[in-house]
Formats: C-alpha cells, structure tokens, sequence
C-alpha cells in the first residue's frame, strides 16, 4: 500500500489533490480524496466540484488497469474514454472514495468500472465506466512550441 | 448560489470571470474565462500541479475532465443567467490526444435547453484549434430541488 501511495505521489495532480490510495490489490483499487477547501466547487454549501470526482475516478481506473500482479504494469495507459453518471450530492466537509475495478483487459485496451462514495460503495454518490489504451507511447517529447507531436 | 443573484443584481449576470475567482476548485485549476462579444472561451493555463504524466509531460486525465466540465457550466450560466449552479446529470468524456504542457482552451454549446435539463458539448484544445484535446457531452439539470 505504501509503496503504491509513493508511487502515485509522484503525479503532480494526484499530489495536488491530495488523493491517498487506501486499498491495492488484483482485483480492487480504493484511493481516498480528502475533503479540502481548494477543491469546493459551490462556495455557498462547501460540496466539492464534479471535476474532483473526474480527477479522483479516473486516477483509481487508471490505477486498477495495471495492479501489482499484472503482466505489462510498467507500460504507460492513456484514457481513451470516461463516462460518470452522478447519483447525488456529496457531503460538505466529509471525504470521498472510489473504488475501482478492471473487469477486463485485452492486449491493447482496459476496461474498468467504479463507484465514488462517502459512506459505502452501496450508497455511490457517481459510478463511471471507462476504457483505457495500454503501452501508449511514453517518451519525453519535443518541448519547443510547435513542434510534431 | 449567492454569488449568481449578486452579480445578476449588479447588472454582471453574464460576467463570468467573476464566477470563476469565486469558485475555489476553478483557482486550483487557474482557470479564466475571455469574453468577445457573446462569445465566451475558458482558459487554463499550464502549472505543474496538472501534471498526470512526467515522462511526457502530460495534463492528467482527471484535470482535463474537470476543465471541460468547468467549460460546459460556465457556458449554460453564460447562456442562461440561472441563479443557482445547474448540477452535472452525467458527462462523458472522450480524449482525443495527451495534453502537453502549454495553455489549454475551452468552449462550449449547449446543445438543448430544456426546462429541467441541458444538453452541453464542450471541446478543448491547446495550439492548434483543429487539433481538439478532449471533447465531452454532458447532461446537466436546471432545476433545484
């Protein structure tokens, strides 16, 4: 668990968000998203803005494509698409959670479910569906502006 | 939300800027809103803290989700000069290439205006305006509870 929690504070917006993974194995992935004044999105009611659980559930479907005991985890994943359904409004001043899992993986593409809840996977405040591409490149490109991707 | 009336009460119902400097999530992100005319784009300037890929370097997946996100609100209150914030139904997201490193645009239209529900697609872009980033469509309800 630690060792995955390092490895995703090494993304700048895992970090900036203060994500935390709490759960990391095969078949299941749960990170936590501290509630947060800077990431509010209606300041009259404090309730946390829709693009925190985007970020928050694409992170935990990114993670569960590539757990520690698949083949391939070193390769890099791109998403491809992502789709959130929101259920009900989430608390003020109380933490998120989704959990993720990956229901199936072919040779190039992932295909991952997950619920975002506060106070059980049973009571989801969104659940989301999405694919994600495997071995996508991942060599450092040309700063300049301008230039070829 | 109180903010909205305000500015509405101002004569500033469709100055969206000042939505933005007053939603905390949207100054994490450093997002602004231009306005020419009645056409409005949102503007999200590279800072490390997007960063979801640092071999690349590339915007995170979930940063890009939320601007787009962003895009689509801001251009329904633009539209409508609604009092409250509409709340997201659903949205759906697809990505069309990493998102590097540079400043990132936005806009949206709403597609369908209902009585409850809009219907939004947003589509970003960062150097060239052909070359769209993501793309999303959203469903978004009008009416409080």
């Amino acid at each position: 668990m630690e060792l995955a929690n390092d490895s995703m504070l090494e993304i700048p917006h895992a970090r900036a968000l203060g994500l935390k993974v709490v759960y990391f194995a095969d078949d299941k992935v749960r990170v936590k998203a501290g509630y947060a004044d800077h990431l509010v999105g209606d300041p009259d009611t404090g309730v946390v803005h829709g693009g925190v659980l985007t970020a928050l559930l694409d992170n935990a479907c990114g993670m569960a494509v590539r757990p520690p005991g698949v083949e391939r985890a070193d390769l890099a994943i791109a998403t491809l698409d992502l789709r959130i359904d929101y259920q009900g409004a989430a608390q003020p001043h109380r933490d998120i959670f989704a959990e993720a899992s990956c229901y199936k993986r072919t040779r190039n593409v992932a295909f991952v479910r997950a619920t975002a809840y506060q106070t059980s996977p049973d009571e989801p405040i969104a659940t989301c569906v999405a694919t994600f591409m495997i071995g996508t490149s991942n060599t450092p490109r040309d700063k300049t502006p301008g230039a070829a991707p | 939300m109180k903010l909205l009336s305000e500015l509405r009460a101002e004569g500033r119902g469709q100055d969206m800027q000042a939505v933005v400097e007053r939603i905390p999530y949207a100054r994490f992100l450093g997002v602004s809103v231009e306005r020419k005319g009645n056409e409005i784009t949102t503007v999200m300037p590279f800072q490390e803290s997007l960063v979801g890929n640092t071999t690349l370097p590339a915007i995170h997946g979930g940063a890009i989700g939320a601007f787009l996100e962003m895009t689509s609100v801001i251009q329904l209150l633009f539209d409508t000069a609604c009092e409250w914030l509409p709340k997201t139904i659903d949205v759906s997201i697809d990505y069309l290439r990493s998102a590097r490193a540079v400043t990132t645009y936005g806009r949206a239209i709403v597609t369908r205006h209902g009585r409850r529900v809009a219907n939004v697609r947003s589509e970003i872009w960062q150097e060239e305006r052909d070359k769209p980033v993501a793309v999303s469509h959203g469903h978004y309800l009008l009416t409080p509870y």
